[in-house]
């Protein structure tokens, strides 16, 4: 070989000079654009609510969340969110704890216990759940759920836990908190056991099968290493089904009754923030219902923010502490 | 081109002879051992004992079956679909291949590292003490931390930060820490899949000293693809190597299992032989 062969091409080419190439520029444009629209458009939607909510705001300032009325009679206007804000704690708080258990129970059958063979369609049929539209959902509890929870579930309830004021007398007609939240739970479900089984499926298998090794049983296995690994993941999952459960309107409105009262029995009807903004802007009154009702919706808003916000939260602090997040591996 | 020949390993000749294989207890019967994924044979028809007391090493090349071996021993191969197994492994006299096996026990008394780091993510303390709390080795369980740890030579490295998480380690600390917790729950075996493959030569030497100071305590079997690793830790070296079947299909086998000072200097199959001498893998 001559030493001429051996200078290698790059040699003979300069390696300064940056070029701007068309298709990064275009590919940051693009990009840059898609994040700006996502960001305005909250911004935008922010700003309208605030602006259609000012003069409710005006009129019954901070005093409106707390107050338990809604007087949309031309003249003695008189609107609060207390009753709203009662509903929507209540129904999306028990939904949660009832989602929670079955929906981690159903990523931890997914992924450790079910036979394999079982896994792949169980899981589908699970996430298809998700994919029934809430009006639909919402429709079913009218006509199956609610019948079945006011005949059968409330009368048992009351009979044997009655001494609870959760569980008073069964309700007349099928409509009630109750079957919005068993409604809630059913929609819940699916988005925080779906969650819940790709943060158990992100476990990494030389951790779970570091804890076999030594000697210890699925389960030990599943409380000592699966369940810390994913903690962080499953408190967000579980903050993002909140969220859910206090955002959904539809189906809420189709089977909790509406009223504006604070009830403790579960078997009461009532409302949401949400069913009461869905169930009442069409036939708004006056303009005051209708900022009022805005009023509402920022209540909401804010609500879902901070829901989001400390989501996240939870989920850097928790990946702090143990120095790994879901979906990092952590060795090295 | 000329190739010289030339052992590219060395004995450590410093090592006590070993006693009379006789006069050895068995700790392992290993029979006719045909090992599966899916129908395919990974390893076929490994015969072998292993020896209380001794360090065992497994060594070939890369797809020979040394792993697949090695977690035969302790059911790991359990967790994977698809895998079967054949002929028998007597553990002190008691087969442990069948169904009606109970897994958990037989971990419970032989524990395993892994070729990679694998502490939990919690603390250092916890990570030895978990173990133990589940197992129910609640009794001195500060004292049986400090031990495991001082055992796993990590104990000087961590004593004034055991809260501290595991995964701020280093690689080679992290794999003290596994085999202080695989010896905390006092196993009688402990398999090592190639557990300083991923460390730097330090890390493997304390490793390596540990396993030699541990041996009267518990019986080691090592997965290793560094054939000075074996020489220098093992008391007998068993050579696995890859087949061909009569459809060209591949598997492991044993080609030989001996002492590992004659494995290494007197071997009696040419393949053992092209294989420690660098002629082959």
């Amino acid at each position: 070989m001559s030493s001429a062969e051996l200078t290698p091409e790059v040699a003979r080419r300069p390696l300064t000079g940056r070029r701007a190439r068309l298709g990064d520029l275009l590919l940051q444009l693009v990009a840059g654009a898609a994040a700006a629209a996502a960001t305005v458009l909250v911004l935008l939607i922010a700003w309208k609510v605030v602006e259609g909510a000012r003069p409710a705001i005006a009129k019954f300032g901070v005093h409106f969340i707390t107050r338990v009325v809604w007087n949309p009679v031309v003249g003695r206007e008189v609107f609060g969110a207390g009753s709203f804000l009662f509903g929507t704690a209540i129904t999306s708080l028990l939904a949660l704890a009832l989602a929670a258990p079955l929906a981690i129970g159903c990523a931890l059958f997914l992924t450790e216990l079910a036979p394999r063979v079982l896994r792949a369609p169980v899981t589908s049929l699970v996430e298809t759940l998700a994919a029934i539209p809430s009006v639909v959902i919402g429709l079913w509890g009218i006509y199956v759920l609610g019948p079945i929870l006011q005949r059968h579930v409330e009368p048992a309830l009351h009979s044997t836990l009655g001494f609870i004021p959760l569980f008073g007398p069964p309700s007349s007609a099928g409509p009630s908190i109750f079957t919005a939240i068993v409604v809630l739970t059913m929609m819940i479900l699916p988005i925080v056991s779906s969650i819940t089984r790709e943060l158990f499926l992100g476990v990494p298998r030389e951790l779970k099968e570091g804890a076999l090794a030594l000697g210890t049983t699925r389960w030990e296995m599943v409380r000592g290493v699966v369940f810390p690994y994913a903690r962080g993941g499953i408190a967000a999952a579980l903050i993002l089904g909140l969220g859910r459960a206090v955002g959904e309107a539809i189906a809420v409105t189709q089977v909790i009754g509406g009223g504006v009262f604070i009830h403790l029995s579960l078997f009461s009807t009532g409302d949401t923030l949400a069913s009461k903004i869905a169930s009442s802007y069409q036939g708004a009154a006056t303009n005051l219902e209708e900022h009022s009702l805005i009023y509402l919706a920022l209540i909401l808003l804010v609500f879902s923010l901070l829901a989001n916000i400390s989501a996240q939260w939870i989920v850097r602090r928790v990946a702090r502490r143990q120095g790994v997040g879901p979906n990092r591996g952590g060795f090295g | 081109m000329s190739i010289t020949i030339q052992p590219a390993v060395r004995v450590e000749t410093k090592r006590q002879p070993l006693p009379p294989r006789e006069r050895l207890e068995r700790i392992f019967n290993i029979d006719g051992v045909d090992a599966l994924y899916g129908g395919k044979p990974a390893i076929k028809d490994v015969t072998m004992d292993v020896y209380k007391n001794l360090v065992t090493a497994i060594i070939g090349p890369s797809g020979c079956g040394k792993s697949t071996f090695i977690r035969c021993l302790n059911r790991m191969n359990d967790l994977i679909p698809g895998f079967t197994l054949t002929g028998t492994i007597r553990y002190h006299g008691q087969d442990i291949t069948g169904n009606d096996v109970d897994p958990v026990a037989v971990r419970r008394h032989i524990g395993m590292v892994f070729q990679r780091p694998n502490p939990f993510p919690k603390s250092i303390y916890d990570n030895v003490a978990w173990g133990l709390k589940v197992l129910g080795m609640k009794d001195g369980l500060a004292d049986r931390v400090e031990r495991a740890l001082t055992q796993a030579a990590l104990w000087d490295e961590v004593k004034d930060r055991l809260k501290a998480s595991a995964l701020s380690l280093s690689g080679g600390q992290q794999q003290r820490l596994c085999i202080a917790r695989a010896i905390a729950v006092e196993p009688d075996v402990v398999l090592m899949d190639e557990p300083a493959s991923a460390l730097d030569p330090i890390a493997t030497a304390a490793i390596e000293q540990l396993m030699t100071d541990l041996k009267g305590e518990y019986t080691f079997v090592i997965v290793t693809h560094n054939m000075q690793q074996a020489a220098r830790v093992a008391d007998m070296t068993a050579f696995f190597s890859i087949s061909r079947g009569d459809e060209g299909e591949r598997y492991g086998e044993l080609v030989e299992y001996d002492a590992t000072q004659k494995m290494f200097t007197a071997p009696s199959d040419t393949r053992t032989e092209d294989y420690v001498t660098g002629r082959f893998g």
